[in-house]
């Protein structure tokens, strides 16, 4: 009893991965390089088995004494991040193996940060989700420098974990002065704590900002964002695809169930800071795009553009909210997979291409490629009938039910200064002459994942009613 | 067959085609020649049924007909809700009539990727012609920025010279402008529940400041569309840039978006906005009349000239959309259909001689009368409807807003018309310039006339100037219950807020 292992089997699709994480590890360490293929569609198929598992059976409560929580939306958000760790592994193989850093341990690490994501997810407890983010960071900072012989892979890495650890002292210096004033860790313990009269100690609220600065590193939200450009462009491009989604999508949710549980009561001390940031993040992810060459540079500020809009959405902290973030993130991991797909397809002369202006032409001569982009590309400017406007639809509908209508002006008007940038891909597919052709790539798993997320954003913006009844389900996670 | 849903299906037909060229494989000639027909049957088969649409339309019925209403997003309100009344029918007629022409206009002229060119026109009408049959506000947002795609492709695929420059400028300038709008329209989701037109034209009941507000959000998106003064930038830069057919739907149809957007959303949503914002739109509407008919004198480019021309003349149809009397409203619309016809007719009047010389500068030509007598005529009767000539479809819409104007306000409508006098001037000036005088240019002493092709683009637009122009009845009677409730339901929502101003 003492051990809260009475209801483990919540934790199921952890342990299932875990474990087969772990006899990766053995089978890929005896077998040496040539287990690598094996592990590398392994590894995927066991993050998709585990998204499974999610469902079947569906369970909910809390377990560990407490320390771990599952309810709709964290099953969703895993849902999430599991099939976007999974692409990012299928994506991978292409680029590594051209650049002579294709090595078993690269799709188990992902595994490893995609556990501390699911753990993190799940936190009920601020040390549950210190670990969760722990296990997290720590595989991350390995895989952004895997490609060691790179200068620019190496300095992403060591960049993200000198500025990540900033960011996890402060979450911890944060979550010490909270535990100081509300006498536990314990989600529960905290809202009760602040619901009977700690929430007006100021040093709950500087525990508060500190948690808050931690959380807005982790989703590169302004103005703890330095990190995303130079991460994102020298990371490997497989690692971005996956930076882009699920550790953001992952901390995102981390800082749904921190705000909109434990530090509710608090709701008009957080949604200012959260109101600023989103407004910085839409208008800095706007603005500092416009001028950016490399694409995955230019794709590091488009997610920092998105997280102000997940952030308008927080904001509102409505139920309606929830549900749009939800809304948004699904479209999100969508057209970021399908874009970063073609970027791993960007190829001349068997080498890797990553400059904005190598797309040129491409309307010409990859018709159907340059039609998948120019769909990502509008969507993710969100004009209709795409998926991505009904995403920032959604949020704004939000936004303005909950009365912020100053900021949804700004929203809306950053969107159009996105739109530019945007806009000017397509201009470079479709208007621009061509200079060299790019390399046509070989039917493979970049241009299936491609080819699936445009027709998942054609069936979203036809039809967003089913997905707008997922996010429905799981925002009620955290309104039962 | 009566409960067929036919506004869907001219809706939705041309992507039917699109999708056929989409599709289609082969050596280049072939693709190219299918993606022709394809493109051509479609969007003739599409116009074919929208006549149905008039047939079947009952002249005495004020309300939205052929009604056609489907759950789409029920989680935020939004249902799939079509419909149209008097207002509208004709301009889904514009539109379906106007894709067929400039398919046909740019059967020759267009030989650059014909199968997305094709491609990127069925969905543009599509969207032009869901945006005139939509009922429910977020479903209109849908089709009105959906437009931006295919036209933003089709100015920077197949434009001119500075084309990038130009679609840029159209797609930020138009989007600047509507995203204020949908958060106005989210407003209103907020305020009734639902986007559903109807409704909300029931239910909402805002406070003025509200009204206010809301109001300017969606003139912010229809003042870039009409274009008005001083947001008017945009279009000169887009027609010029933009090939022939693109131009001929920019100024058919896509302008006549801003004006219907007035009429169906801001006028019947925010009765005493209105009100109270007509002088802002008087004002701004003589400015576009007088200042854009001056520029247009100074012109050097043929489309640059008729682009202006098509600012100054849309200012009559937003003073006649606002004067909200009888004559004032109908002679808006029909302002909006004759220059859907007139000015249409004129930028492919411009296509005709820019494709077979490869220049719009007016320098360039002279003496044209010589050469293409055929050509000479087709361009002198559509110079005479667009300065108004009695007889033709320009002087209804003109002279109904002006004795509508003159009810309501005589300053208006006095400077109002000095613009018919300066039309007159620049395009008989222009006129001048390229077909009179003596053919003096080597360069055009080859040119032929007009072939079977052209005449055939220019028949059907010549017959329905002529037959606006002599029998506009046939136009006005059936959009007349409709601008007559609007104009109704206007007058009681005012009346309501006076009352209960009054009120202690």
């Amino acid at each position: 009893m003492i051990l809260g292992l009475e209801s483990w089997t919540l934790a199921r699709p952890e342990i299932f991965l875990a474990a087969v994480t772990m006899l990766l590890l053995v089978y890929g360490v005896v077998r040496g390089e040539v287990a690598t293929p094996f592990v590398s569609v392994a590894t995927s198929m066991a993050l998709l088995v585990t998204a499974a598992l999610l469902f079947v059976p569906y369970q909910e409560g809390t377990a560990f004494a407490s320390l771990f929580i599952v309810d709709r939306l964290t099953t969703t958000m895993k849902a999430l991040v599991l099939i976007g760790a999974a692409a990012a592994v299928l994506m991978s193989r292409a680029y590594f193996e051209q650049v002579k850093a294709w090595r078993f341990e690269y799709p188990l690490l992902v595994a490893l940060a995609t556990l501390g994501m699911m753990l993190m997810i799940s936190a009920n407890d601020l040390m549950a989700l210190y670990v969760g983010l722990e296990l997290q960071s720590l595989a991350l900072y390995v895989i952004a420098a895997f490609q060691r012989d790179s200068e620019r892979s190496t300095e992403a890495g060591v960049k993200y974990f000198v500025l990540g650890s900033v960011a996890s002292g402060m979450l911890l210096f944060g979550a010490s002065l909270i535990y100081g004033f509300c006498g536990g860790t314990a989600f529960v313990q905290i809202s009760r704590a602040l619901l009977d009269g700690k929430a007006a100690e100021i040093g709950v609220i500087v525990g508060l900002v500190f948690v808050v600065a931690g959380l807005a590193f982790k989703i590169s939200a302004v103005p703890f964002h330095m990190w995303t450009p130079d991460v994102y462009e020298g990371a490997p491009t497989p690692v971005t695809a996956l930076f882009a989604v699920a550790p953001k999508i992952a901390a995102i949710s981390l800082t749904v169930s921190v705000l909109m549980g434990p530090f509710k009561p608090l709701f008009l001390q957080w949604q200012q800071i959260v109101v600023v940031a989103a407004v910085l993040s839409m208008a800095l992810g706007a603005f500092a795009a416009l001028r950016q060459q490399n694409i995955k540079r230019l794709m590091a500020y488009s997610s920092i553009g998105n997280v102000g809009y997940v952030l308008l959405g927080l904001a509102s902290g409505s139920e309606k909210g929830i549900q749009a973030i939800v809304f948004y993130l699904a479209i999100y991991l969508v057209m970021t997979l399908g874009v970063f797909a073609t970027i791993l397809m960007m190829q001349r002369r068997g080498a890797m291409v990553e400059n904005v202006s190598d797309l040129a032409g491409l309307g010409k001569s990859q018709p159907m490629m340059a039609l998948a982009m120019l769909l990502f590309m509008f969507s993710l400017a969100g004009i209709p009938p795409l998926a991505g406007f009904w995403g920032k639809l959604y949020i704004f509908i939000a936004a303005v039910e909950a009365e912020l209508f100053i900021p949804a002006v700004l929203g809306v008007l950053a969107s159009v200064v996105a739109s530019y940038y945007y806009l000017r891909i397509v201009k470079v597919m479709y208007f621009d002459e061509e200079t060299e052709k790019l390399d046509r790539t070989p039917f493979g798993i970049n241009r299936s994942v491609a080819f699936v997320a445009a027709l998942l954003v054609t069936v979203f913006s036809l039809a967003p009613q089913p997905l707008s009844l997922i996010a429905a389900a799981a925002a009620k996670g955290l309104f039962p | 067959m009566s409960n067929w849903p036919i506004l869907s299906l001219v809706t939705f037909l041309p992507l039917v085609g699109a999708f056929f060229c989409l599709v289609v494989n082969g050596p280049k000639e072939a693709v190219d020649r299918n993606c022709r027909s394809a493109a051509l049957m479609t969007s003739l088969a599409t116009f074919l049924i929208s006549l149905l649409l008039w047939v079947r339309f009952d002249p005495t019925k004020a309300g939205f007909q052929f009604e056609e209403k489907l759950e789409w997003v029920p989680a935020l309100g939004i249902g799939y809700h079509m419909g149209i009344d008097g207002i509208s029918l004709f301009f889904v007629l514009l539109s379906t009539l106007l894709t067929p022409i400039c398919i046909l206009a740019s059967w020759d002229a267009v030989q650059t990727r014909v199968k997305e060119y094709m491609v990127a026109f069925l969905v543009l009408e599509t969207f032009m012609v869901g945006m005139f049959c939509a009922l429910d506000l977020a479903l209109f947002y849908v089709f009105f920025e959906g437009v931006l795609i295919p036209m933003f492709l089709i100015i920077g695929v197949w434009g001119g010279k500075r084309r990038v420059y130009a679609a840029f400028k159209f797609f930020l300038y138009t989007l600047l402008g509507s995203v204020l709008m949908l958060l106005a329209i989210i407003a209103i989701y907020w305020q009734v529940g639902t986007t559903d037109l109807p409704t909300a034209m029931e239910k909402l009941n805002l406070p003025f400041t509200w009204q206010c507000w809301l109001w300017l959000a969606f003139f912010a998106s229809f003042a870039v569309k009409v274009p008005m003064w001083p947001v008017h930038t945009w279009l000169p830069d887009a027609h010029v840039e933009a090939p022939t057919a693109g131009s001929v739907i920019l100024a058919g149809v896509l302008l006549k978006m801003g004006g219907y957007g007035f009429l169906r959303y801001s006028i019947p949503l925010f009765p005493e906005a209105t009100q109270y914002f007509a002088p802002l739109i008087f004002g701004l509407s003589i400015v576009a009349i007088i200042y854009t008919s001056l520029v247009a004198l100074v012109q050097e480019d043929m489309k640059k000239l008729i682009a202006y021309s098509s600012v100054a003349h849309m200012g009559f149809v937003t003073i006649g959309a606002f004067v909200m009397n009888m004559q004032g409203v109908q002679g808006s619309i029909f302002q909006m259909l004759s220059h859907g016809i007139v000015s249409a007719a004129l930028f492919l009047c411009v296509g005709v001689v820019y494709d077979r010389m490869h220049t719009r500068e007016i320098a360039a030509y002279g003496g044209l009368v010589h050469r293409m007598p055929r050509y000479a005529f087709t361009f002198m009767f559509f110079t005479l409807a667009s300065v108004g000539l009695p007889g033709l479809s320009g002087f209804v819409g003109e002279f109904l807003v002006l004795v509508g104007t003159f009810k309501a306000n005589t300053w208006v409508a006095v400077l109002a018309t000095t613009g018919i006098i300066l039309g007159a001037a620049y395009a008989l000036w222009l006129y001048r310039k390229i077909i009179f005088g003596e053919l003096t240019k080597d360069s055009l002493k080859g040119l032929l006339d007009m072939n079977r092709r052209e005449v055939a683009v220019f028949l059907p637009l010549v017959l329905i100037t002529l037959w606006m122009g002599i029998y506009p009845s046939s136009f006005l009677d059936p959009m007349a219950p409709a601008v007559d409730k609007l104009i109704g339901d206007y007058q009681a929502a005012l009346k309501l807020a006076r009352t209960a101003a009054l009120a202690p």
